[in-house]
């Protein structure tokens, strides 16, 4: 037990902050990075397409045999939506072979007060109730939160009832449906699995925007680098320059 | 009634002539979907293999189901398949009544224990002890349980049966309840629809009679034959669909012209039935075909899933605000744009405030 408990805690990312000052730590590495870019493009695609998809565009004139405007659309949302899963399955992949920073997405170590003391303390920042942020070299604490409710499982979530359509799509004598018709199973009747999945979209949209913004205004604001971290997968921190 | 003779024997006192039992057998086989090749083993089976009784059942339901069953559009079909069936009990058919009838369904269950297939329209209510529902002076439940202790097999007509149906829609006061939910070790077959079509049902039953086993189920158990596709997966509107070309109005140019009713709500990409095949009275039509959505009434949830004329269901909320996907995500968005603005503004003051009073600290401390 004891044993197991070290594994895990070995496994976990405890937020690091950062104790010893140094001017610049390399933390993501180029997969992560070519993946965050990567999935950042998908998602833009799948919510285009996937809005559309269930609010068409206006109707095209002509022969319906001379167009196919709704079919490419639903074409583009499958293929992004093949190429984020096959990312995805590369980014799990990097939580096990990558740095200690890989698997930080995954795992909040929510069962830790300390953490959740961290998690807090970066809330009381955003509300301007603490004066100074602390310096983290991954993820502050409620990113990592953020990160895992507001992305990772409506990602899943996404990607499970998407393929699952898709695999309606496909016939219920497919190899897909054998892979993910449990999907409706779980959550019911094709129109309410369309409903979910376009929820846990409007949950990405909003986690996206917030990412955003908190992105650059911490880039700004607090005492480390971001945009460029995630470009260069170089942490800067400001006040150790000198 | 206890009846050694074979289905066949039945077909010639009901004065079914030879050739057209021949053309039944053959007009069977092609709408399930088997080759020729069958048909010959469907008139064997129908030859040698004793009669099975099948005793048909009512709960809370509105008979659409035995409707559709009775204008089965081949009026072949029905005239055999009702007399596959011994209509010793049926609510609709029968012609015996009150006691009379109890004790007939009763000697059926006494004397063909294990044989006979369950057919059952309507839902049991179970609130109140089962008092929303009351047959022969008993609550349906009690009737239907004791039923399917015998029985072989049972098929759950339409979607009252299969899942629910309008009966069922939220809040369900009576709390109605689709059979498999109550039945529990015995095989049930779904043959959802609000009704069935009826060349659907006939084709279900005539499989069983002569087969002797289930026809192949798909994980909800309804028969792939004819619950395998969708309905917008063999709609003769789908290239207008992929198109593009889409209805925007009941009675606007593109309505006229045929295009897809999918902005009009229509829940065919999301319906598992045979409609847009084998299409409803005698092969005349169906509801896109007349010009309407197709409204989803096989599937579970259908009547919560409205309003039937929009793409985007309502969504209940635990606050008992009807939304839907869009009207949440577009408030939620919103919400999170001010807030962003607000922080934006403030975190610009701060910092303008901070390298007032500190003008050597640049970054925000
Ligand atoms: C971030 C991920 C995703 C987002 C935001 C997203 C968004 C959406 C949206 C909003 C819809 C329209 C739902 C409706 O109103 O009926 C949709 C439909 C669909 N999505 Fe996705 N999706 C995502 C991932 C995927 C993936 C990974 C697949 C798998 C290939 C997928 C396959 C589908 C399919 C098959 C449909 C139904 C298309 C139709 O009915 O014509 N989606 N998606
Ligand atoms: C669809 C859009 C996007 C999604 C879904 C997304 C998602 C994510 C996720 C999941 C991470 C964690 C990476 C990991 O640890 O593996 C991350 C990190 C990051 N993202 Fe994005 N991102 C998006 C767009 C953007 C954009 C447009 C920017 C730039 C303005 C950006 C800037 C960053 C930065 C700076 C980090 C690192 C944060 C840190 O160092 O703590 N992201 N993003
Ligand atoms: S009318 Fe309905 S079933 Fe037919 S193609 Fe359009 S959406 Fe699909």
């Amino acid at each position: 037990m004891a044993r197991k408990q070290g594994l895990l805690h070995s496994l976990v990312h405890h937020a690091t902050e950062v104790q010893t000052p140094a001017a610049k730590i390399y933390v993501y590495e180029a997969p992560v990075r070519i993946w965050h870019w990567l999935n950042a493009i998908c998602i833009v695609l799948l919510c285009v397409t996937g809005y559309l998809i269930g609010k068409p565009l206006p109707s095209v004139p002509g022969e319906a045999s001379f167009n196919y405007a709704f079919g490419y659309v639903r074409m583009i949302h499958f293929g992004a939506g093949q190429v984020l899963a096959v990312a995805f399955l590369y980014r799990i992949a990097w939580a096990f072979l990558g740095n200690h920073h890989a698997h930080q997405i995954f795992l909040p170590p929510v069962w830790s007060l300390t953490w959740w003391g961290e998690v807090w303390h970066e809330v009381r920042w955003y509300l301007f109730l603490e004066k100074t942020p602390k310096k983290y070299v991954g993820h502050n604490p409620l990113a990592q939160l953020a990160m895992f409710g507001l992305f990772l499982l409506p990602l899943l979530l996404s990607i499970f009832t998407g393929f699952a359509l898709y695999a309606e799509g496909a016939g219920i004598d497919s190899a897909w449906y054998s892979a993910f018709g449990w999907v409706f199973g779980l959550l019911g009747d094709s129109f309410s699995v369309h409903t979910i999945h376009r929820i846990s979209m409007w949950v990405i949209v909003c986690f996206t925007v917030i990412h955003i913004y908190v992105a650059i205004r911490e880039d700004i604001m607090s005492r480390q680098s971001l945009v460029s971290t995630m470009i260069s997968g170089w942490r800067y921190f400001k006040d150790d320059k000198e | 009634m206890s009846s050694p003779e074979t289905f066949y024997d039945v077909f010639r006192q009901q004065g079914i002539s030879r050739r057209s039992f021949n053309k039944f057998c053959a007009l069977t086989a092609a709408s399930l979907g088997l080759s020729p090749a069958f048909a010959p083993k469907i008139a064997h089976a129908m030859e040698t293999r004793r009669r099975t009784p099948v005793i048909w059942l009512n709960g809370l339901e509105c008979t659409c189901c035995s409707e559709s069953f009775i204008r089965s559009g081949h009026p072949l079909v029905s005239d055999v398949v009702l007399s596959m069936l011994s209509l010793d009990y049926s609510h609709v058919l029968m012609a015996a009544a009150g006691h009379q009838a109890e004790a007939a369904l009763e000697e059926t269950r006494r004397d063909h224990a294990g044989e006979y297939i369950l057919a059952v329209e309507g839902n049991p209510p179970l609130n109140e002890d089962g008092m929303f529902c009351i047959v022969g002076g008993r609550p349906f439940i009690d009737q239907l349980q004791e039923m399917a202790a015998g029985a072989k097999a049972i098929v759950a007509w339409g979607s009252c049966a299969s899942n629910g149906c309008v009966q069922a829609a939220r809040p369900n006061p009576t709390q109605a309840t689709p059979i498999h939910k109550v039945i529990k070790g015995k095989p049930i077959i779904k043959v959802p629809g609000c009704p069935p079509i009826a060349e659907v049902m006939t084709g279900v039953l005539t499989y069983m009679l002569t087969f002797d086993r289930l026809p192949p189920l798909d994980r909800l158990g309804r028969p792939t034959m004819f619950y395998g596709q969708r309905i917008h997966d063999k709609c003769y509107r789908r290239p207008h669909f992929d198109a593009g070309q889409f209805a925007e109005a009941w009675d606007d140019e593109n309505s006229r012209k045929g295009y897809c009713l999918y902005k009009m709500g229509c829940r065919g990409p999301t319906t598992y039935n045979a409609c847009s095949t084998v299409r409803w009275n005698d092969g005349v039509s169906f509801p896109i075909q007349s010009g309407h959505g197709c409204i989803g009434c096989s599937e579970e949830n259908f009547w919560d899933n409205g309003p039937f004329y929009d793409r985007l269901a309502d969504v209940h909320t635990p606050l008992g605000v009807e939304s839907n996907a869009d009207k949440m995500g577009l408030g939620a968005l919103g919400v999170i744009g001010a807030g962003i603005a607000a922080h934006a503004a403030a975190s610009a003051l701060q910092r303008a405030r901070a390298s007032a009073t500190n003008p050597k600290s640049g970054s925000g401390e």
